[in-house]
């Protein structure tokens, strides 16, 4: 029997007619990094809300190592970080001064606070800024205190919403290995487990994101669309699923590429970046697509110089799947009106 | 035959002693698509303001729809349209009523233009929407439509597609190529790969630096000279620790479940005994592909 440290059964919740969340059951293992993804409005957020009990669900429940979320509320807290999207801090007061804010409110002694804040602060690479005041922060030493101060109790579950919205790649290649480095080192985040009834070895990070490149860095992903989870699976799985299904095609004028593609009736997505096109085909037409595209370009005045079967993408995934999903439509201008969707609601 | 859109020649901007924008050169042509990349405090920003007539340079000379950007900034200002991600849009306002009022200050009072901005965007039978009702990807569409909706030859976008989920990051790139294709010239700034990916050129700045631009792949080709690897290993920190001290390799990353490397001397064989030996476990090593963030690291660092 697995010891799954998140059991999140058939989760519902509703705001007024909006299903947020539409039976969502998840099971995370420990040192696991699960990815949310969807877009905002596909009912993250609501999720995150709902693992950390600041929502209650209408239907389901939720056990966080061992502990029921319902019943043994503060318990299961006890055991989560989490970083909110709008992670607010004290401007005014030192890096340190917030995270002793944050530990003492969390109910750790004098005692304790100090020698584990310096910890955290060296993990996330802050120690040398501890006096510095917040609001004199970049974003991305901001984003590092905001992880620290989500650390300090030593949980055994980090909850991430959206930690790199609006952050540069370098900086966010260094969040990355620190989440990294905290599921495969327990040590950092939790040397002595007072967690008694979980026989746990490393924490689980669920985050959640709108983008494909940090998706691709998580160890299995759930794609999240109007309120349900319609694929999960490991990254390396999910791209698997569309072995022999994306062409990547490069020529000139791109345009005319690009037109004769859309015209195929075996084509089911043409995506433009930039110099080359991205086309998606239907199951087992591949070859004769390739065979039958260079012909049907030639005849339309294009240049066909490069044509070739590619792994294909997260993104590839996520765009076929939802659109097998429900009855999204490929063409740019006529969205459905399911595609319209109603704002997640904000409570705080 | 081709039209240069933007034409920046040694453009500098210096706040005091520090240099925000260095001497940087670029052309862009009617109807490109161009990503400008960097990260904070490169001088991403600052090239944009100048080029926008917002911001004064120090140095050197720009050109944008044949417009001196130190002299006539008023009519640059006048042709370019802007979409940023914090861009407000009035929640308690319709779909059409938002377009009308963006388009009311620009002096756009043409009951027909703002329709054919409301098809252009896909937003036709949506007019008595309300905004707040949206999601973000239309939303997004609306916000373009606003910058559209004074019919500019060349569009600044920041981070457009922030939030949306692939589906509708795809609708929308699609609508941006088919401005492109319609003669309209796009300079998205941007922090996601997702969205630099989708670019026919892409820039990378840094230190007020412009270090290369060029296609994705070229860039990938000519800054990503090594091999790229993935090597699925436990445990993983200790397969970093020693794939990082090994000779030749020139970066190795945590990437989720493994490990990416890039090197252009070390073989697949030479990893996976280095590793094995040292008490690392192999499950396998794969050929990855070069991204564009393998670029930006390569450049940035």
């Amino acid at each position: 029997m697995t010891n799954y440290l998140v059991q999140a059964t058939n989760l519902q919740k509703h705001f007024g007619a909006t299903r947020a969340v539409d039976e969502v059951s998840l099971q995370i293992k420990s040192g696991e990094i699960y990815g949310l993804v969807g877009s905002d409005g596909a009912g993250k957020t609501t999720t995150m809300r709902l693992l950390v009990g600041a929502l209650l669900p209408d239907k389901g429940d939720v056990t966080i190592c061992g502990y029921d979320l319902r019943k043994q509320t503060e318990l299961a807290r006890s055991t989560i970080g989490y970083l909110s999207q709008r992670f607010s801090m004290y401007e005014d007061l030192t890096v340190l001064e917030n995270i002793r804010f944050f530990a003492e409110i969390r109910g750790l002694s004098s005692t304790e606070w100090l020698p584990r804040s310096m910890e955290i602060l060296e993990f996330v690479g802050l120690d040398k800024f501890k006096d510095r005041r917040a609001g004199q922060l970049s974003g991305g030493m901001k984003q590092k205190l905001g992880l620290a101060s989500a650390l300090v109790t030593r949980p055994q579950l980090l909850l991430l919403d959206e930690p790199t919205t609006g952050v540069d790649p370098v900086t966010r290649q260094d969040f990355w290995q620190l989440v990294i480095k905290l599921v495969s080192q327990p040590a950092i985040a939790n040397p002595k487990s007072q967690i008694q009834n979980h026989e746990s070895d490393g924490v689980s990070v669920i985050i959640s994101t709108p983008y494909m490149d940090e998706a691709s860095r998580c160890h299995r992903v759930g794609f999240m669309k109007q309120g349900k989870i319609i694929a999960e699976d490991t990254p390396s799985n999910l791209r698997a699923r569309f072995n022999n299904r994306v062409l990547e095609l490069r020529g000139n004028p791109i345009n005319t590429l690009r037109h004769v593609a859309h015209q195929d009736e075996d084509v089911e997505d043409v995506a433009a970046f930039g110099d080359k096109l991205h086309v998606r085909v239907r199951e087992g037409k591949s070859s004769l697509i390739m065979k039958r595209l260079p012909k049907e370009i030639e005849s339309a005045g294009g240049v066909l110089t490069e044509l070739r079967a590619i792994p294909s993408t997260l993104e590839d995934v996520f765009i076929a799947l939802s659109e097998s999903d429900s009855n999204v439509s490929r063409h740019s201008n006529t969205p459905t009106s399911g595609d319209v969707g109603v704002r997640e609601v904000n409570n705080d | 035959m081709t039209e240069s859109v933007i034409v920046v020649e040694n453009l500098t901007r210096k706040f005091g002693d520090f240099v925000a924008v260095d001497h940087i050169n670029f052309e862009v042509q009617a109807g490109e698509v161009v990503g400008y990349l960097g990260p904070n405090g490169s001088g991403k920003t600052t090239t944009i303001r100048m080029l926008l007539g917002l911001l004064k340079p120090s140095d050197g000379k720009a050109t944008v729809l044949g417009y001196d950007v130190f002299k006539q900034s008023e009519a640059i200002r006048a042709r370019v349209g802007y979409m940023s991600q914090k861009f407000a849009i009035y929640d308690d306002l319709t779909t059409l009523e938002n377009l009308t009022f963006y388009g009311g200050v620009y002096g756009i009072n043409d009951k027909a233009r703002i329709q054919r901005t409301l098809e252009l965007v896909g937003l036709k039978g949506h007019e008595k929407t309300l905004t707040r009702d949206m999601s973000t990807g239309w939303r997004q569409r609306l916000s373009l439509g606003i910058a559209l909706v004074h019919e500019p030859k060349l569009l600044f976008l920041d981070e457009p597609t922030s939030g949306v989920d692939p589906t509708a990051r795809r609708a929308f790139w699609d609508l941006i190529y088919e401005l492109a294709e319609g003669g309209v010239t796009i300079l998205v700034t941007t922090h996601y790969m997702d969205e630099a990916e989708y670019c026919e050129r892409v820039g990378v700045m840094r230190d007020g630096k412009l270090l290369a631009m060029d296609t994705p792949t070229n860039l990938k080709k000519s800054i990503i000279t090594g091999d790229v690897w993935e090597v699925y290993a436990h445990p993983l920190e200790k397969g970093l620790e020693i794939l990082a001290s090994m000779d030749g390799v020139e970066r190795v990353g945590l990437a989720g479940d493994h490990l990416r490397v890039i090197s252009s001397k070390v073989r697949k064989d030479a990893m996976q005994s280095l590793l094995s030996r040292d008490g690392v476990s192999v499950e396998r090593i794969e050929r990855g592909e070069p991204t564009l963030e393998d670029v930006f690291l390569a450049l940035a660092r």
